[in-house]
């Protein structure tokens, strides 16, 4: 099953069960407070998800590590690599 | 437990190193794969895998291997400039090793990593070590900030739609058991950032373990646009390729 399948089947269970409790297709009658919650309920989450998303990436982003060390490091040893490569040979 | 050392003992390590006009740092990856290696005991070989380099980059790897002798130091080149998948395959057909690294010339990726994807190798009996700029003290230098969202960015909508399993997918710094590689490089179709994708993802589908080893990324190509509209178009591309297809 491919990624894009297993999210289709996702979306269509969660889909019909949304539309099955706030559409009332069964005439099931649920409480008017639980059917105004459920009713924008898919607006919710993506504007949830939205939110997850940006303060992940922030995160992420904040704590994404500065390698200055290693790119020091790497210069000094560049400069001892070329002192002992010309001294076993090497014509730059 | 004898026979379990003895059998270590025979692991050779096959560094491919593709390279396009590298004649300033192919030296210096040299040298630092050497003494990286020399520091770890391990056995390896070095393959360098040229794309008929206008600038010279053949002379020096022939000088390398006068220094280093011809079974450190293999040269195997090519006419022109095919691509990295094929130079991986080509490079592979002449690896004696059991197992192969993939790794950047340009002194991006650092040698002294090496080691530590070994490590931890033995330590999990992975079949894949990745290294990761996103965990533990992973990280990157010389990127600004827009890059660094571009690529937080990226990796997030990588995870969300692909769920991988590793949290380094883009990257190239890899140790691979050299069957896996083979068994990869045959399934792989795509090309750039998402041929490094693919394979990860791949190699969880076909039940590869794969373990990770946070490494530091040095950018020292300042000024250099890498990453154009074009090229996060067909990231994208490629990523919704992979969404509907594995």
């Amino acid at each position: 099953m491919t990624k894009l399948v297993q999210w289709l089947c996702g979306l269509a269970l969660l889909g019909t069960g949304w539309a099955t409790l706030a559409l009332d297709p069964l005439g099931l009658h649920l409480p008017l407070p639980c059917r105004q919650v459920l009713w924008p309920f898919p607006v919710y989450l993506l504007v949830a998800f939205g939110c997850y998303s940006l303060a992940t990436i922030g995160y992420r982003l904040a704590t994404f590590n500065d390698c200055e060390a290693a790119a020091k490091e790497l210069q000094e040893q560049i400069r001892e690599a070329r002192a002992d490569l010309s001294r076993l040979g090497l014509k730059f | 437990m004898a026979a379990a050392s003895r059998n270590r003992a025979r692991d050779k390590y096959s560094v491919l190193l593709p390279t396009y006009n590298e004649r300033e740092n192919l030296p210096l990856i040299v040298w630092l794969l050497v003494r990286s290696f020399q520091e770890s005991g391990s056995n390896f070989e070095i393959i360098v895998i040229d794309d008929g380099s206008p600038d010279g980059t053949r002379e020096v790897a022939e000088q390398l291997e006068k220094i280093y002798g011809s079974d450190k130091i293999l040269l195997r080149p090519r006419a022109k400039k095919l691509g990295l998948g094929t130079a991986y395959i080509h490079g592979m057909q002449h690896a004696t090793g059991n197992f192969i690294i993939i790794m950047d010339a340009d002194l991006s990726h650092h040698p002294k990593f090496i080691p530590e994807f070994i490590r931890k190798q033995k330590e999990g009996n992975f079949d894949i070590v990745s290294g990761t700029r996103y965990k533990g003290n992973g990280g990157v230098y010389g990127w600004d900030l827009k890059r660094k969202i571009i690529s937080r960015g990226a990796n997030f909508v990588t995870q969300v739609l692909l769920r991988p399993g590793a949290s380094d997918l883009t990257g190239s710094f890899r140790l691979y058991r050299k069957e896996v590689l083979q068994k990869l490089m045959e399934k792989c179709v795509s090309k750039g950032y998402v041929f490094q994708m693919e394979m990860i993802v791949r190699a969880r589908q076909l039940g590869y373990t794969i373990g990770e080893v946070p490494i530091s990324f040095v950018d020292r190509v300042y000024g250099e646009s890498k990453l154009g509209g074009n090229e996060i178009v067909s990231f994208l591309k490629g990523l919704l390729t992979l969404f509907a297809t594995t």
